[in-house]
């Protein structure tokens, strides 16, 4: 069973390699041949998180070198859990995309969407399994390069401005990472995990909480923790829908992993609670307080993806065996929630050319399956019951209950006003872009001069190229059936959570124990 | 294990140095600042590698005292390895925004604008207010000029808006808008792409 550890992370560059060299012909089979992949590797997942559920974390030391030297690839409950749930979501997220794929443009699309994607999921994979920090930080790496690429592929300016960006602050994260790493070795003498854990607790205090706050800094831009989570909102609304889906799906859940992991493995104790339960509250507030405000759809989407990560790290700085089961589960219905919102939302943009809120209108009556398919899992956000959204909050706030602090208190006071709030925030979206009728074209925003009288200069790049935009709202086309099924099966196993509510609570449990236990991930990977 | 002070000195004057340079807007310079950053962040891992001069190498016969850590070597190659290839994208993105505006400058994001133009413009209209409480100007005018101040700032975030929709906005084939213009014809930094113009 151990073989089947590197293939989540095999099979996708395998795919990569191959289609690259084949280049834009073939496109059919190459279409196939993705999407076999990527179903291959979700069978892979789901026998590895049932395995590593049964036996124990499954560990694969590659070229046979042990723990001091070799790469390390560790799959346990929580890792295989995560793959599990990213494998299902990158499936549809890769089906919609090809839905859209037009016909014309068919072989340049192949050419490099579907490697990139590909890379992005190897990544991804590699993270999750990585069993040392030098790979946690190479599968990072290809995780970025893929999504470089895949976010700056655009060329109109508003995408590469929001690209630049992104990449910028990605690259700097990455230099940061490498800095604690670097740290890190020279005080503990491995890179190794298992070792590490052991290692570190005979440190000094000063420089384990360095390595601590280090660590906790790079994962925290990663997910979009408040303090450092500016760039989100500024990078991801502009990039193509299944794009942006799969970006605010896994990329900052990843950050959330690493912070359990290393949380829990290297740094047990908790010492910086108080710090990361700061940092929960104010990414709750501030992130759902900015997506109050917005009125293109998109960008509120990724405001309230900040606030959420909010929850996640709430369930973390608990520290208890509940706390931090409450976290996995949310962790797995955001996963599904935000990318299937996304989802929706590229569908509504592709229907009705745009997202501004103020622009959209009656798409009830135009379109009811689209309207059910944002209803469903907006509601999942907003967490009313027997949502999904729901039972990772009812977690979440049991176990801040149970631990009865002033700041637990203060994190769930913090929970409620953004469930609130977050309610608010997608009744209004349902309000306007469903629910009323739809503006008359005269209520469409008049169109811009050319030449503006000349806005004020915020710096010497702030320019702003202004053309006609458009008068009314587009003619409304037909969706690829493709895009809507992959939407529709994606809202499914958003529900799927609900009447799967007692094994994913059941994982979740067993893995916070196994994590906070640490005995069986050390074991399992310093056994001879 | 001894660390070089030299090898530490010359990090964190680099980082220092890179940091600079990734704040500035040419996506150009920010460039050269993470190549700077990154060779001073490199230096740091050698900084943990022990003493310098010996060499790396394990073969039968050798003790291992007198070998220097291979670790953060490794670790530095392939740090290198991933800086050339980000060296290589930021420099080809640098080269796309120079093809799509005429220039490698970052421009500021459309909601940071917006915040802005409102924080100016309340100004104004408090120093305005002022005046009139101290008595240099009439009542009326003073109500004409923030009427008018109004009236700027809605237009103005109009625009943004009209602006910021047409990023969303995308031809009738999706991955035309993915892609990007054919290559076979390059925009021109004096016309500017519109996919939505395109689709009609």
């Amino acid at each position: 069973m151990n073989a089947l550890v590197p293939l989540p992370v095999i099979l996708p560059l395998a795919f990569c390699g191959w289609s690259v060299a084949v280049g834009p012909r073939l496109i059919a089979l190459q279409r196939i041949a993705s999407v076999t992949m990527l179903a291959a590797v979700l069978v892979v997942d789901v026998v590895l998180l049932v395995q590593a559920d049964r036996n124990g974390p499954l560990v694969v030391h590659l070229g046979d070198f042990g723990p001091p030297l070799g790469v390390t690839l560790v799959a346990d409950r929580l890792s295989a859990l995560m793959l599990t749930v990213s494998g299902a979501v990158t499936l549809l997220v890769l089906l919609y995309a090809m839905g859209q794929e037009g016909s014309s443009r068919g072989p340049r699309a192949i050419s490099f969407f579907h490697p990139a994607y590909q890379v992005l999921i190897a990544g991804v994979s590699l993270t999750f399994l990585a069993g040392d920090l030098v790979n946690l930080y190479v599968g990072f790496e290809i995780m970025l390069m893929a999504s470089f690429v895949l976010i700056t592929v655009a060329s109109n300016e508003a995408r590469l401005r929001a690209g630049s960006t992104y990449v910028i602050v990605s690259l700097v994260s990455s230099l940061v990472f490498l800095a604690g790493i670097a740290l890190t070795y020279a005080a503990a003498g491995t890179v190794n995990f298992a070792q590490l854990s052991e290692q570190l607790a005979e440190l000094p205090l000063g420089v384990r909480t360095l390595s601590e706050a280090l660590l906790l800094t790079v994962f925290g831009v990663k997910a979009a923790a408040f303090p450092v989570a500016a760039w989100l909102p500024d990078s991801y609304p502009t990039a193509p829908a299944p794009v942006t889906a799969v970006f605010a799906g896994l990329l900052t859940k990843v950050g959330v992993y690493c912070m359990i992991r290393t949380e829990t493995l290297l740094f047990p104790g908790n010492r910086l609670s108080h710090v990361l339960m700061a940092v929960a509250i104010a990414s709750m507030l501030v992130g759902i307080l900015g997506a109050v405000a917005q009125t293109d759809l998109k960008r509120l989407l990724s405001f309230t993806l900040v606030s959420h990560i909010g929850f996640m790290l709430y369930g973390l700085a608990l520290g208890s065996a509940a706390g931090i089961g409450g976290a996995i589960v949310y962790t797995a219905h955001h996963i599904t929630v935000q990318t299937t919102l996304f989802l929706a939302c590229g569908m509504l943009e592709q229907r009705y050319g745009t997202t501004e809120l103020t622009r959209l209108g009656g798409a009830i009556r135009s379109a009811p399956l689209l309207a059910a398919l944002w209803f469903v899992p907006a509601m999942s956000l907003a967490g009313i019951p027997p949502l999904s959204g729901f039972l990772g909050k009812l977690g979440l706030i049991r176990a801040g209950v149970a631990d009865g602090g002033a700041w637990a208190y203060a994190g769930i006071g913090a929970a409620m006003v953004t469930s609130l709030l977050t309610l608010y925030v997608v009744t209004k979206v349902w309000n306007l872009a469903f629910w009323r009728t739809a503006p008359l074209p005269d209520a469409a925003p008049a169109p811009a001069r050319t030449e503006p009288a000349s806005p004020p200069p915020l710096g010497r790049g702030a320019t702003l190229v202004l053309t006609e935009p458009r008068q009314a709202a587009a003619p409304e086309r037909a969706l690829p059936r493709l895009t809507t099924a992959a939407t529709v099966a994606a809202v499914l196993l958003g529900l799927a959570y609900t009447f799967l509510a007692t094994p994913l609570t059941g994982v979740a449990d067993r893995s916070a124990a196994e994590l906070l236990a640490r005995t069986p991930y050390i074991e399992a990977v310093l056994a001879p | 294990m001894t660390v070089s002070a030299t090898l530490l000195v010359c990090a964190v004057v680099l980082t220092f140095v890179g940091s600079v340079l990734v704040l500035t807007r040419s996506l150009t310079r920010v460039l050269m600042g993470i190549i700077i950053c990154g060779n001073g962040v490199n230096l740091f891992v050698l900084a943990g590698s022990g003493p310098a001069g010996v060499p790396p190498l394990l073969y039968p016969g050798v003790p291992p005292e007198t070998m220097s850590d291979p670790f953060p070597q490794a670790i530095v190659l392939t740090a290198v390895v991933i800086t050339l290839g980000t060296t290589a994208f930021v420099l080809a993105m640098a080269y796309r925004s120079t093809q799509l505006t005429g220039s490698d400058f970052v421009p500021d994001d459309l909601s940071d604008r917006r915040v802005a133009l409102r924080a100016e413009l309340a100004t104004e209209r408090s120093q305005l207010r002022a005046k009139a409480r101290a008595g240099e100007t009439d009542r009326r005018s003073v109500r004409r000029s923030v009427r008018e101040l109004w009236r700027e700032q809605r237009r103005r975030l109009r625009d943004d808006r009209a602006y910021q929709a047409r990023a969303g906005d995308y031809a009738d084939d999706r991955w035309d808008d993915v892609l990007g213009a054919d290559p076979e014809s390059p925009p021109t930094p004096q016309d500017p792409p519109a996919p939505h113009q395109e689709s009609r």
